[in-house]
C-alpha cells in the first residue's frame, strides 16, 4: 500500500512542531554563535588580514599572517628566511605538553589507584584534598612554584642545607622549570578522570587475572589498562590541551626567554603589534587541538567497537 | 568403574589437603576466626562439595586453595606438594567466581584464551584448546561476541570454559549457580556434573543450597562457624549426620530427647520405642520427616500424636503434630492422588518409627 499523502492540516502540525523545536533551541544556539562561532570566525577572518602600524588590522585581505607562522623577512635582503624562534617555541609547546601529560599518567595512576581503593570516606577526604589546589588563583599557585624551584627558593636552600648539592640548581626561567610548573598544574585534571575509571573497575578482575596465570605486570597491562582506556585517554586529552595552549606558567616559570605557542600568540596581539599573525598563531593552535580531539574521539569510538 | 575410582588405584594422592588450617581475620581480642583448626582431604577426580551457611568459612577455605589468601596457620598440599604460600599465579588450580568476573573488554573466545596465553602457550594450541572449549560449553556462535551481550547462563558458561581451559588440577567454583534463576540452575547442575566427568578434573564446590550439594556431588563437606563438622557421601551425611547442626541443615528433621537403655529409649512424652543396642544414656535423637508413619492411634505401641496443622506441598504434605508433652514433630507424607491426606486438624493418631531410623545426635 502506497503511503498516503499527509493533509494539508498534518502538514502544518509538522510544521508548527518543527518551528517550537527551532523556537526551544533558539537560546542553545544564540549562545553558542555568540560565544564560539562568531569570536572563531574574527580570528579567522583577521589572520588573513593586513597588520596596523600600530596593532589591530587593516582590511585588506593578505596571507601574511599564515606565511609569518614559518617564514620571516630579512630587513636587509628583504628575502624570506625560515622563522626558526618560531619552529622553536612550536617544538617546545608540544614537547613540554607531551612530557607533561606522560608524566601526570605516571604520577596520576598510582594516585587515582590509591584513592579508588581506599574506604568511601577517605576516598572522599582524598578528592576533597586533590581539588584544593582549584581554589587558589592559578598565578599564585604558579609563583608559589617559583618560589619553591628558584635560585634561593626553598628546594635549593634545603638541598644545599642536606649537602646534596654545593650550588644552587639552576632551575628557574628553563624548560625544566615550566615541565614543573605544568605537571604541578595540570596533575588534578587527570587525576580526576582516571579516578572515576578505576572506581568503577571491577576489583575482582584483578584475581581472576592472577588466578589465570597472569603476573602482577600482565594484570596492569591486560586486564586494567585496556578497561580503563578511556579514562587515560580522558585524562590525557585534559592535560594536553590546556597544556599547549600554557600562557601563565611559561610567563612565570619560563621568565619570558622561554616562550610558548600561547605567549608567542600573546605577544603578536600586544607588542609584536601583529595581529594576524596572532589569529594565524591561534588557528594553528586549535588544529593541533582538533586533531588532538579525533584521535581522541577515534579511541573512544574504538573502544567501544572493539575494546 | 567411575573416575574417582580410578585416580585412586592408580595414584593414591589427594588432589588438595589442608591440615590443620586457621585463618584469622583481625587483630588480638576483636580477630575473628574464619577457619578453625580445618583439615581435609580431597581425592582426585571427585566432586566435593563444601556446604554451609553464609559465614560459615566456606568461601575462605575456597580462597586460600586458590591462594587469594594466606592462612595465619595450617598447611594446604596439592598432590601433595605444599603450596600454602604460593601465589595464585603459580598455582594449577583456577577459579569460577560466583560474579563470573568475566573481562569485559575481551570476547567470549579471548576471555577463554586468557589463561593459556598467560601459560605462554603456542599460538596453534591456545586457538585449539579455546575451539574444544567452546564446543565442550556450546557456545562456539558465541565466540566473537562481547560477555556482556551474553545472558546470565551463557556467562556462566563463558566463566566455566575460560576456568576450565588451562586444564586445572583442581577447578574451585565459588557459589557460581547463586545468580541463575531456578529453572537454569537445575540445568547447570547437570551441566556441572556432566563437565565434571567429562574433564575428569577434581571439581570443590561451594555452596550454600543443600540441594544442589546432595544432587551433585561425590562427597560433601559441611561447615559451620568456621569449622568442617562433617565430611561423607550425601547419604552419610543425611542418613547419620553426626550433630544437631548437620542434621538440621542438610533436609529436614525432628528432634527428640530420649533415656535410652539396653535397645529401648524413654521419650519424654513417656513413649517407648526400640533403638540400636549401643545407644545408652541420656541423648537427643533425631528422626527425618519421611520415615515416620502415620497409623491408628489406638494401634498398641504406638506414639501418641495430635494434628495441629497441615501444610500441602504438592508431592507431599507436611504433618505438624505434637506428642503428649508438646514436643514437636513433623511427618511428610505423600500425598494421594485427590491431594488429601485423609487427615484433620485435632485428630489424635498414633506414630510409628522406621527401624533403624532414628539416630543419635551429639549437639
Amino acid at each position: 500500500m502506497a503511503p498516503q499523502p499527509l493533509s494539508a492540516a498534518e502538514q502544518n502540525q509538522i510544521k508548527a512542531s518543527n518551528r517550537a523545536g527551532w523556537l526551544l533551541s533558539a537560546p542553545a544556539l544564540f549562545l553558542l554563535t555568540i560565544a564560539a562561532v562568531g569570536p572563531l570566525l574574527i580570528v579567522l577572518v583577521y589572520s588573513f588580514l593586513e597588520a596596523g602600524k600600530h596593532g589591530n588590522v587593516v582590511w585588506n585581505p593578505s596571507t601574511e599572517g599564515w606565511v609569518g607562522l614559518l617564514w620571516t623577512k630579512d630587513i636587509f635582503t628583504d628575502s624570506f628566511v625560515l622563522a626558526d624562534a618560531h619552529l622553536t617555541i612550536f617544538w617546545r609547546s608540544v614537547k613540554l605538553s607531551l612530557m607533561t601529560t606522560v608524566i601526570t599518567f605516571l604520577v596520576g595512576f598510582p594516585t587515582a589507584w590509591f584513592i579508588a581503593t581506599r574506604a568511601p570516606k577517605a576516598r572522599a577526604l582524598w578528592l576533597f584534598l586533590i581539588t584544593i589546589p582549584f581554589w587558589t588563583n592559578l598565578l599564585i599557585r604558579t609563583y608559589a612554584i617559583n618560589e619553591v624551584i628558584r635560585a634561593e627558593g626553598v628546594l635549593n636552600t634545603f638541598l644545599i642545607w642536606l649537602g646534596v648539592i654545593s650550588e644552587p640548581l639552576k632551575l628557574i626561567y628553563t624548560d625544566t622549570a615550566i615541565f614543573i610548573g605544568m605537571t604541578y598544574v595540570y596533575l588534578p585534571l587527570m587525576v580526576l578522570p582516571l579516578f572515576a575509571a578505576l572506581d568503577r573497575f571491577d576489583l575482582r578482575l584483578l584475581e581472576a587475572g592472577y588466578d589465570l596465570y597472569a603476573n602482577r605486570w600482565q594484570v596492569l597491562r591486560r586486564v586494567v589498562l585496556p578497561i580503563v582506556k578511556p579514562g587515560i585517554i580522558a585524562g590525557s586529552i585534559l592535560v594536553f590541551v590546556p597544556s599547549l595552549g600554557a600562557y601563565v606558567t611559561p610567563r612565570v616559570l619560563g621568565g619570558g626567554k622561554q616562550l610558548m605557542i600561547g605567549n608567542l600568540i600573546e605577544l603578536q596581539f600586544g607588542q609584536g603589534k601583529n595581529w594576524p599573525l596572532g589569529a594565524a598563531l591561534s588557528m594553528t593552535l586549535l588544529v593541533i587541538v582538533t586533531i588532538a580531539l579525533l584521535v581522541y574521539v577515534k579511541f573512544a569510538n574504538g573502544e567501544k567497537t572493539h575494546g | 568403574m567411575t573416575q574417582s575410582n580410578a585416580n585412586q588405584t592408580a595414584n593414591p594422592v589427594n588432589a588438595i589437603e589442608a591440615k590443620n588450617v586457621v585463618k584469622a581475620f583481625g587483630q588480638g581480642d576483636t580477630a575473628v576466626r574464619a577457619l578453625d583448626d580445618v583439615s581435609v582431604e580431597i581425592r582426585k577426580g571427585e566432586f566435593f562439595t563444601l556446604l554451609g551457611p553464609s559465614g560459615c568459612g566456606k568461601t575462605t577455605l575456597l580462597r586460600l586453595i586458590a591462594g587469594f589468601e594466606m592462612p595465619s596457620d595450617g598447611l594446604i598440599l596439592l598432590e601433595g606438594q605444599d603450596i600454602t604460600y604460593l601465589p595464585p599465579n603459580k598455582r594449577p588450580v583456577n577459579t569460577v567466581f560466583q560474579s563470573y568476573a568475566l573481562f569485559p573488554h575481551l570476547t567470549v573466545a579471548q576471555n577463554i584464551s586468557f589463561g593459556l596465553e598467560m601459560l605462554g602457550k603456542p599460538r596453534a594450541e591456545v586457538k585449539a584448546t579455546t575451539d574444544r572449549m567452546l564446543a565442550l560449553v556450546k557456545l562456539e556462535p558465541m565466540a566473537n561476541r562481547k560477555t556482556s551481550q551474553l545472558s546470565g547462563g551463557q556467562q556462566q558458561r563463558v566463566a566455566l570454559a575460560r576456568a576450565l581451559a588451562p586444564q586445572p588440577k583442581v577447578l574451585l567454583l565459588d557459589e557460581p549457580l547463586s545468580a541463575l534463576d531456578l529453572k537454569l540452575r537445575k540445568e547447570m547442575q547437570i551441566e556441572l556434573k556432566r563437565l565434571q566427568t567429562e574433564t575428569g578434573i577434581t571439581f570443590v564446590f561451594v555452596t550454600h543450597d543443600q540441594e544442589e550439594a546432595l544432587t551433585m556431588s561425590d562427597r560433601i563437606g559441611v561447615m559451620s562457624a568456621g569449622k568442617l563438622q562433617q565430611v561423607g557421601t550425601a547419604k552419610e551425611i543425611y542418613t547419620r549426620p553426626v550433630n544437631r547442626f548437620v542434621a538440621s541443615f542438610i533436609g529436614e528433621t525432628n528432634f527428640l530427647k530420649a533415656d535410652a537403655h539396653a535397645g529401648r529409649a524413654k521419650l519424654a512424652s513417656g513413649d517407648v520405642i526400640e533403638v540400636d543396642a549401643a545407644i545408652a544414656g541420656a541423648v537427643t535423637l533425631t528422626i527425618r520427616p519421611e520415615q515416620i508413619r502415620v497409623v491408628d492411634g489406638a494401634e498398641a505401641g504406638a506414639i501418641a500424636a495430635t494434628v495441629s496443622n497441615l501444610v500441602y506441598f504438592g508431592t507431599d504434605t507436611h504433618v505438624h503434630m505434637h506428642l503428649a508433652d508438646q514436643t514437636e514433630v513433623v511427618v511428610r507424607l505423600q500425598s494421594p492422588a485427590t491431594g488429601d491426606s485423609g487427615l484433620a486438624q485435632g485428630q489424635t493418631v498414633g506414630l510409628r518409627f522406621a527401624p533403624g531410623a532414628a539416630q543419635v545426635v551429639g549437639d
